[in-house]
């Protein structure tokens, strides 16, 4: 019993003594603006982007291999991180919007076909054949099946709109968001 | 010397360490996407196993078998693995850069690997010398490194070829390692080990 506490333990302080030694003794400095845009990656090394880690993403960046907007889970607060960093112009439309999106119908040149109605997977989509559809939101989910399946492009995702049920404080020392005003006036009118 | 040689042929194919025992399979299912990566996962763990292999022959026959303290092999194993490969990545990142390069990405992952710990306790089940160990070792990774890149080959021609809608991507990977598995049966009768 002793035995196995001991050794494990000799065996775990040995180890940890040299690998203390060996990361000071093998450190390597790396260039500032590597590190400094890996410092702010998310460090997960999940490889979406295609090269092999973060540190691998950022040495992409630093050369201008790669785009600011390659990292899928930082999103947009990453991309403009990283641009405002790299000193490099944005296009924002490569990100995918971290807005809650539900759908909503165009009721000009909806068919009717029901197309919407069977791909969607929370019943959100209500009508039927030959009638104009209509999307109840709390359902939906922004899942963006709908908007791949419409023949006439009728359905599309549209931001959450602002009503009286979804409005929130905005939080102090930020800007509320600049539909969130007169939309909540037009329904407070209507 | 024949007798080491039908080791290593044995351990390689015969009794093939992803294929025949199952082991590694997730780098065998992860990193077989493109051959590039292929080849620089299986040098990589090819490194490890014969080091750790090595490592573990020592921990066994000078710590754990004098102090009788069998019971610890597996939490003691995975230590000396652990802390091998967070040693080996500092000193090849700081003395081999291009190594680096192409093993750095690959060496944390090692350590997770089961292949690396079922072949030290495979070594100790089977009472093999130092020697015997190392080979058999290097033997499997042999065997590893080989049916990675096979597999990363195939599914290089597979993302090319029009796969019904059902067994795109996973499923038909999964299929072809069976397949692949099924092939690799019939190298039992080679030798007798």
């Amino acid at each position: 019993m002793l035995s196995a506490i001991l050794s494990l333990s000799l065996l775990g302080v040995c180890f940890g003594l040299i690998l203390g030694v060996a990361a000071r003794s093998f450190r390597v400095e790396s260039s500032g603006i590597e590190a400094e845009l890996e410092a702010l990656m998310p460090g997960t090394n999940c490889g979406q982007c295609g090269y092999p880690g973060c540190a691998g993403a950022a040495s992409a960046l630093a050369k201008g291999e790669a785009a600011p907007t390659c990292c899928p889970p930082g999103g947009k607060a990453l991309a403009e991180a990283l641009a405002a960093r790299l000193g490099v112009a944005l296009d924002a439309s490569a990100v995918a919007d971290d807005v809650p999106m539900v759908a909503a119908v165009t009721e000009e040149i909806c068919i009717g076909c029901t197309k919407c109605f069977k791909a969607c997977p929370t019943d959100a989509v209500i009508g039927s054949v030959k009638q104009i559809h209509a999307v109840i939101r709390e359902a939906c989910t922004g899942c963006a099946k709908c908007e791949h399946i419409c023949p006439t492009g009728a359905i599309t995702l549209t931001p959450v709109p602002v009503t009286l049920q979804t409005w929130v404080w905005p939080k102090p020392g930020r800007q509320p968001a600049p539909a969130a005003l007169p939309a909540a006036a037009s329904i407070a009118n209507a | 010397m024949n007798e080491w040689l039908m080791l290593l042929l044995g351990t390689a194919l015969v009794n093939n360490v992803v294929l025949v025992k199952f082991l590694g399979l997730c780098p065998f299912m992860g990193v077989s996407r493109k051959i590039d990566s292929a080849v620089g996962m299986g040098l990589a763990t090819t490194f490890v196993l014969v080091l750790t292999s090595g490592l573990t022959w020592a921990l066994e026959h000078w710590l754990l078998v004098p102090l009788e303290l069998g019971y610890l092999r597996i939490l003691g194993f995975i230590l000396v693995i652990a802390a091998t490969v967070q040693f080996v990545e500092m000193a090849v990142k700081k003395n081999a850069p291009q190594l680096y390069q192409v093993l750095g990405i690959y060496l944390p992952l090692i350590t997770t690997n089961c292949a690396v710990l079922g072949v030290a306790l495979l070594n100790i089940q089977e009472g093999a010398g130092f020697v015997t160990s190392v080979l058999f070792a290097l033997g499997s990774a042999a065997g590893f490194t080989m049916v990675l890149i096979m597999f990363a080959g195939l599914r290089e021609r597979l993302a090319l070829g029009r796969v019904p809608a059902a067994f795109a991507g996973a499923p038909i990977g999964f299929v072809t390692a069976g397949l692949l598995s099924l092939a690799f049966m019939g190298f039992a009768g080679l030798t007798n080990h």
